[in-house]
């Protein structure tokens, strides 16, 4: 699989992602400037990493969704290249309409860092099949604009396409108030676009990817990429 | 030709700053305060002269980039 790496100023997990991405594929991963005016050829994925693209200036992720690179990530994505957005890179491809929706402001106000349980709402995405029956999986989150906020026709198609990635869950894997950290309705962390192609999530796969850091399940999503396109 | 432009968020939209706000200003005794809502203000230095293309061209970088319109509202002012 190869893959590149979005680098905003600002980007703070781009090297997370890097180092997730060359283990799980065992291929160098291209980082590519958001000055560039095309991404390299014969790419797989393009990741959009995390971190206060352009400061989180005017609203998080609306200038670096305008950035020159990014007209070439949109058609990537339109000729059904796949896309990872995670946290700041979410709302980068919300911001650039590749994914429906809007981050807002956690509810509490507060920046929220810590370790979460996510239900793994589908396997039908090239993302997520390999965690099969493993439905709940602990994957940090770190944002303070993770609110996802939708109408409720927006919501009824993403339920009834099935494009719910990722609810945040309790220990018994039910969605409940207290289980979600930023107020996202429905407790969405993650959705995917209506090719399956595209997702966007709040969580952190890239740093829960390694057992010395305290967990992998992160690094299953990254795996399920290589086996899916191995299978392709 | 200068321009004022005014980001609000749609109603039924939570705005849970506004809702700090408010609660702020309770703290500060201001009893009464029903609602707050709180918004942008982005001025504009604009070449154009004409003041309908500046205010047309203004409204067409809200849509663009300025405002979110799934949720916000804009409105622009010619100074």
């Amino acid at each position: 699989m190869k893959s590149a790496v979005i680098v905003f100023p600002g980007s703070n997990c781009d090297r997370d992602m890097r180092v997730a991405l060359s283990r799980a594929t065992g291929r160098e991963v291209r980082m590519v400037w958001h000055k560039d005016a095309a991404l390299p050829a014969g790419l797989d994925l393009v990741a959009i990493p995390g971190g206060f693209s352009f400061g989180d200036y005017l609203r998080c992720g609306a200038i670096a969704a305008r950035a020159p690179i990014m007209r070439s990530v949109i058609d990537f994505a339109n000729r059904g290249g796949l896309v990872l957005g995670i946290c700041n890179g979410f709302q980068v491809l919300i911001e650039a309409g590749l994914l429906p929706g809007v981050l807002m402001r956690n509810q509490t106000l507060k920046f929220v860092c810590r370790d979460v349980r996510l239900a793994v709402e589908t396997t039908d995405s090239p993302f997520t099949h390999a965690y099969g029956n493993r439905r709940v999986i602990t994957v940090p989150v770190a944002h303070h604009d993770g609110a996802y906020v939708a109408d409720a026709g927006l919501l009824a198609r993403l339920r009834d396409e099935d494009r719910i990635a990722f609810r945040y869950v309790d220990a018994r894997g039910e969605p409940t108030a207290a289980a979600n950290p930023n107020g996202a309705a429905d407790n969405i962390a993650g959705v995917l676009s209506p090719n399956r192609r595209v997702l966007g999530m709040m969580p952190h796969p890239e740093r829960l990817a390694d057992p010395a850091l305290g967990g992998a399940d992160g690094a299953i999503l990254f795996d399920s990429l290589c086996t899916a396109l191995a299978e392709a | 030709m200068k321009a004022r432009v005014f980001v609000t968020l749609k109603n039924g939209v939570l705005d849970p700053q506004g809702e700090a706000i408010r609660h702020a200003l309770g703290t500060l005794g201001f009893a009464g305060v029903e609602g707050v809502r709180q918004g942008k203000v982005i001025d504009l230095d604009l070449a154009e002269t004409d003041p309908a293309k500046a205010e047309a061209k203004a409204a067409e970088m809200c849509e663009k980039l300025l405002a979110n319109t799934i949720i916000e509202n804009y409105r622009v002012e010619i100074l």
